[in-house]
């Protein structure tokens, strides 16, 4: 596949972004333009996403297009996934949302459209929205997420508006292969079903990632990883968008469940495995930034990654609040004070990393095997949070290259309902499971029977890094495993079984 | 002639920008046609534009009672798997 160069910004660092691979070099092989950019958007950058908030707003419930992991009928409080609201928002309702959530919420940087629907199908309700913000709140980044299908035609719109953040959805590039995710698109006043559908939505989508690149929009691509169907495909995709300028792949893994309604969960499609995504991803990485800390958050989510604070600002609460111009005025002086501190500490901690990187790993020479770490966070970067709070845990890869982060995994009792959700033991148990491939997990406090558990599971709780920096305690515990002589050449399974 | 929406729909929004008539009224629990507005689209379009675009099956009937898009016509899951996904809806 040649590689046409379309104003590719991330070759302008010396640092190519495949063969660092790591969450610092994620940064520090971006253009100091792009990095500016997406210093304080939590989902453009994995280093923002421990310290800074983003809502979306329910603004735009139309669709499209059918895509085979969706069902447009859907609302549970506890379910956290694309496409799930609790309620649609009027334009109005929305931008009072927003600087309601962003006068409470000090850390909120970026509001975007992501549905319930496709932004894009309902340009009205989401443009009125990013004008009447823009006016009112010009601090906050706007993005918007789309299937591409009508974005050529809003891409002027899109600049017009200030919006220099989209998120295009591509699953495919192969109109054989989208004719398997997507049954229909809605175009030119008619349906069109099957491979020319995909055609056309395939068109559009490439299409439209060149008119945004060209006119200086940053582009993430969003591809769901379904499992014998575009797989090996992702790769030849994430080749062909990182050619034409986009600047982040996050490959995210098919939701599929009976219970939701979608074609794929009722025909018994499954999701890929933790380690298939990883696999992929890793693959993808040698052509592409990747994106590994998704959530894959509702269209309505608000507050930091990995937590959803929506229920604290419903409309009825909204509705009954006074939002006067002073009010507005006092929020945004309080969100550029903290965001400048914030980047103006992450600043110095990424002008200390490459000395302290180094340092870390001349004593490595002889190398050990990499260990993969689980950590329960509540946020800022440091391991703070008590193992039975954790709502998802951050998975990490230690080894003589650094300190990696591979993605978030949800704990299990995420879901929440105790009707569904099944007595505490038994969730103890599933998280245990969804932590398998880690040796040791970091929190600032652990029960004495999870304790228990974990290592008999062969799981090493550790507390004694709390309030640490992630990075640096993972490097720390990686090193004395290391010095005990823990990680010789023999493969963690083998030792476990041991 | 008119068309209209009936239990089942999902309230996505979807056809109610698209009316040429701006027959389709926003109402709960679900969407309605204003079956005075609605003229099926005959002389703006070759298909009526709500049935061309609203992604639930057998919720837009002409006015014989029948579905503009039946049973496993969108979504390929199946007339049978279908109608038991909307039952447990109703139900919840």
């Amino acid at each position: 596949m040649p590689t046409p160069t379309l104003g590719t910004p991330l070759s302008a660092s010396g640092c190519s972004a495949g063969s660092c691979g790591s969450k610092s070099s994620q940064m520090d092989g971006l253009s100091a333009d792009i990095q500016r950019k997406v210093q304080d958007h939590p989902c453009y950058s994995e280093e923002a996403h421990h310290h800074f908030a983003r809502m979306h707003v329910a603004v735009a419930p139309a669709c499209n297009i059918q895509c085979n992991y969706c069902n447009r009928k859907y609302d549970c409080s506890n379910e956290s996934r694309p496409g799930v609201v609790s309620e649609v928002l009027t334009p109005s309702q929305a931008v009072k949302k927003t600087l309601a959530v962003a006068a409470a919420i000090p850390q909120m940087s970026v509001l975007g459209i992501a549905g319930p629907g496709d932004a894009l199908a309902n340009p009205e309700r989401s443009f009125t929205v990013f004008r009447e913000l823009q006016l009112r709140a010009p601090d906050i980044k706007l993005c918007l997420s789309t299937n591409g299908l009508m974005l050529p035609e809003y891409v002027e719109q899109i600049a017009a508006a200030n919006v220099d953040h989209v998120t295009i959805t591509i699953n495919c590039i192969d109109p054989d292969i989208g004719a398997q995710i997507y049954p229909w698109i809605f175009w030119n006043h008619r349906r069109i079903h099957g491979r020319e559908a995909a055609e056309i939505l395939i068109a559009q989508q490439q299409k439209g990632l060149e008119m945004l690149v060209a006119r200086g929009i940053l582009v993430k691509i969003n591809s769901v990883l379904i499992p014998g169907i575009n797989d090996e495909h992702l790769k030849e995709v994430s080749r062909v968008v990182r050619a034409k300028g986009a600047f982040l792949h996050n490959v995210m893994p098919l939701i599929s469940d009976p219970a939701h309604g979608t074609y794929f969960g009722l025909s018994g499609q499954r999701g890929p495995t933790p380690e298939e995504l990883q696999n992929l991803q890793d693959a993808c990485a040698g052509d592409m930034n990747m994106m590994r800390h998704c959530r894959q958050c509702r269209a309505d989510a608000v507050g930091m990654l990995g937590e959803d604070r929506g229920a604290d600002f419903t409309m009825d609460k909204i509705e009954a609040l006074e939002i006067d111009a002073q009010f507005e005025q006092a929020a945004m002086q309080r969100r550029v004070a903290l965001r400048t501190e914030i980047n103006a500490e992450l600043e110095a901690k990424r002008a200390a990393r490459h000395t302290a990187i180094i340092s870390l790993l001349r004593p490595a020479k002889p190398q050990g095997r990499p260990v993969h770490m689980a950590v329960a966070s509540s946020g800022g970067g440091l391991i703070n949070q008590h193992f039975g709070h954790a709502k998802e845990f951050l998975i990490y890869e230690a080894s003589s290259a650094g300190v990696r982060f591979l993605g978030p995994r949800r704990a299990a009792q995420y879901c929440g309902g105790e009707a569904d959700c099944g007595e505490a033991e038994n969730t103890l148990a599933r998280t245990i499971a969804v932590l398998a491939d880690c040796e040791v997990v970091l929190c600032s406090r652990i029960g004495i029977e999870p304790w228990g558990k974990l290592e008999a599971a062969g799981i090493r709780p550790n507390g004694e890094h709390a309030m640490e920096p992630i990075e640096e305690a993972i490097g720390k515990v990686w090193q004395e495993m290391l010095a005990a002589g823990k990680l010789n050449a023999a493969p963690f399974e083998d030792q476990k079984m041991a | 002639m008119a068309l209209e929406i009936v239990e089942g729909c999902v309230n996505c929004w979807a056809c109610l920008p698209l009316c040429p008539n701006e027959a389709i009224i926003e109402a709960t629990p679900h969407f309605l046609i204003a079956p005075e507005l609605c003229t099926e689209c005959v002389e703006a379009f070759a298909t009526p534009q709500c049935a061309a675009i609203c992604p639930v099956e057998g919720v837009i009937l002409n006015e014989l009672g029948e579905a503009l898009n039946p049973p496993g016509s969108l979504t390929g899951i199946g007339a049978s798997a279908s109608v038991s996904v909307f039952r447990n809806e109703a139900g919840a």
